[in-house]
């Protein structure tokens, strides 16, 4: 496949910016321009980080959150791409659901915490539940959408080349719809590392990123607290990074950007 | 098969000999629907839809066969229905009222395969297993299929092609990669619904020489829908030209141009042009009626 090469430049360049800002940053705290006790330099970011991850705090909940985030992930993605599939392929199944897949989507997920926590109680369950239900119909949305937009042309070609159903589903619906599957859940992993970080934050005690924050807030030990915002936004760009990983091998022919 | 006849590289067919059509002009819709020789007979053939407004009559009491071997074009103003009488004959719609028949010689039912626009190529594939595509749904092999594939693929001028996806080929290449996925189920006849519409100048008059060749070496039947008069009269043995409101066939001409033929050799020839004005005519007067008095002495003339 021939996609463009990057100039060697721009790497570097990507990086400037980043790199400007930190050091900007760097030295206004350690010029005492800037207070750094809630703005620590980020090399005493780094160095706390550093401590966090000899003592094993910071991979243990690093791993509670990707835990989290993965399985709730699954859990709401799996039946959204079925539901998506279902509510494209069969008018009347869209009809049934749609209103209820708008009404949920429209609702910000964390305001339904207080409604897991009542249903399943403050363990795990109500943590993934709460991803699943974030996710899952921005995936429906998603993937109905990559079905109703599918050329038509496509089903005619496989209905004159005599393909059953089942074949028009499995050689031209779906894999003309695993695009926008994709895109739904593009969207839907950072819905889903939102809604666990701000759950963690009102499970104190139960562990994960959030928990971190929240915790180290409280007892303002602030550069703590600026080692999981940094893990967070890692967490976030390796997720995708996966996520895009997995989409050139699923998705081969799409134009990637 | 006898080694004497010339076979074609893509279908072991044999290759015609041609001999051009008979006599000219039958006026009208051509009733020899139950011609015993006829690969395909439409006869009257209606079709209605319901819109709000009431019944809209697409195509009224169609007929028309076409002979084995033939290459039939039917030319007409967008909305005479040339795509929805293709799409009957394909099967992919039933029509409100009227038969269609498709029969070779040898008493078995004939099928066709659709060759619609380069468009319809399926993006997730690639050239080789789009053109593969229909022989996968038969269960055909698939190193079988593959080979099969890369013959047509270099039938179509894609050698080099097979392993790119439709989206790193051009317009005229993914068209060729369209013909090739049909040729590939070996189709007794080809239904073509406008399928060099989308191209510039040049690759459609390639395309049109190609066409002309795979036509001339696989001895297929040809169905094709256009609107240009030029594209009728360049690549047929007979043009069925319909008008609209309803859809019908108003004039079925015969092309009289040599077999096999060059294009260029065909536009230069003294017969094109009066063809062409033939074809126009009938054409014109589906024009909706123009108010101007001016105009409406000219149509009378």
């Amino acid at each position: 496949m021939t996609t463009a090469r990057r100039r060697p430049g721009e790497f570097l360049l990507s990086l400037a910016a980043p790199l400007v800002l930190l050091a900007t940053w760097e030295w206004l705290a350690r010029a005492d321009i800037i207070n750094p006790v809630y703005w620590p330099p980020p090399t005493a970011v780094l160095e706390t980080a550093r401590d966090q991850i000899v003592n094993g705090t910071l991979v243990a909940d690093t791993r509670i959150s990707l835990f989290r985030v993965l399985t709730g992930f699954v859990l709401g993605a799996v039946p959204g791409v079925v539901l998506g599939l279902a509510m494209g392929l069969f008018w009347p199944v869209r009809l049934l659901l749609m209103p209820i897949a708008s009404a949920v989507y429209a609702v910000p997920k964390i305001a339904l915490v207080p409604l897991a926590l009542i249903t399943f109680g403050l363990g795990e369950t109500s943590k993934l539940f709460l991803v699943a239900i974030s996710i899952v119909f921005v995936v429906v949305l998603s993937t109905m959408g990559g079905v109703l937009s599918l050329d038509p042309a496509y089903r005619d070609v496989a209905r004159d080349f005599r393909a059953s159903r089942w074949q028009v589903f499995t050689t031209v619906a779906l894999p003309g719809t695993l695009p926008a599957i994709f895109t739904g859940f593009r969207l839907a992993l950072g819905f889903a590392l939102v809604v666990i970080v701000g759950t963690e934050f009102v499970s104190p005690g139960d562990g994960g990123i959030g928990d971190l924050i929240w915790e180290s807030w409280q007892v303002l030990r602030i550069r703590v607290m600026f080692v999981g915002l940094v893990v967070t936004g890692l967490m976030g760009w390796g997720l995708t990074a996966a996520l895009d990983l997995i989409e050139r091998l699923v998705v081969p022919w799409e134009a990637r950007r | 098969m006898d080694q004497s006849t010339a076979t074609s590289p893509i279908t072991d067919l044999p290759a015609r000999s041609r001999s051009t059509s008979e006599a000219d002009t039958a006026r009208g819709d051509d009733r020899r629907s139950r011609d015993a020789g006829a690969l395909v007979s439409v006869d009257r053939v209606s079709q209605r839809f319901d819109a709000p407004s009431g019944p809209v009559e697409v195509l009224s009491d169609i007929s028309l066969t076409v002979q084995p071997g033939e290459f039939r074009v039917l030319v007409g103003p967008s909305g005479s229905g040339k795509t929805t009488l293709l799409r009957i004959v394909a099967g992919l719609d039933r029509p409100s009222s009227g038969t269609v028949s498709a029969q070779t010689s040898h008493g078995r039912p004939a099928h066709g395969a659709m060759v619609p626009q380069g468009r319809s190529v399926f993006p997730w594939l690639t050239a080789r297993d789009n053109v593969a595509y229909g022989l996968k749904l038969r269960g055909v092999p698939r190193r079988e299929r593959r080979a099969r594939a890369e013959a047509l693929l270099a039938a179509v001028g894609l050698d080099g092609s097979a392993a790119l996806y439709p989206r790193q080929l051009s317009e005229g290449m993914r068209q060729r990669v369209a013909i090739a996925r049909s040729l590939a189920v070996d189709p007794d006849i080809l239904l073509m619904d406008e399928p060099f519409s989308a191209l510039d100048e040049q690759t459609r008059l390639l395309l049109q020489e190609e066409l002309l060749r795979i036509w001339h070496d696989t001895a297929k039947t040809i169905l094709f829908v256009t609107h240009s008069l030029d594209e009728a009269l360049v690549l047929s043995d007979r043009i069925s030209v319909m008008g609209t409101r309803p859809g019908r066939i108003v004039a079925t001409i015969d092309v009289p141009f040599e077999r096999p033929r060059s294009i260029i050799t065909v536009r230069t020839d003294p017969r094109y042009g009066p063809l062409y004005q033939r074809l126009w005519h009938h054409l014109r007067e589906q024009a909706p009626r123009p108010h101007d008095p001016a105009d409406a002495r000219e149509l009378s003339r």
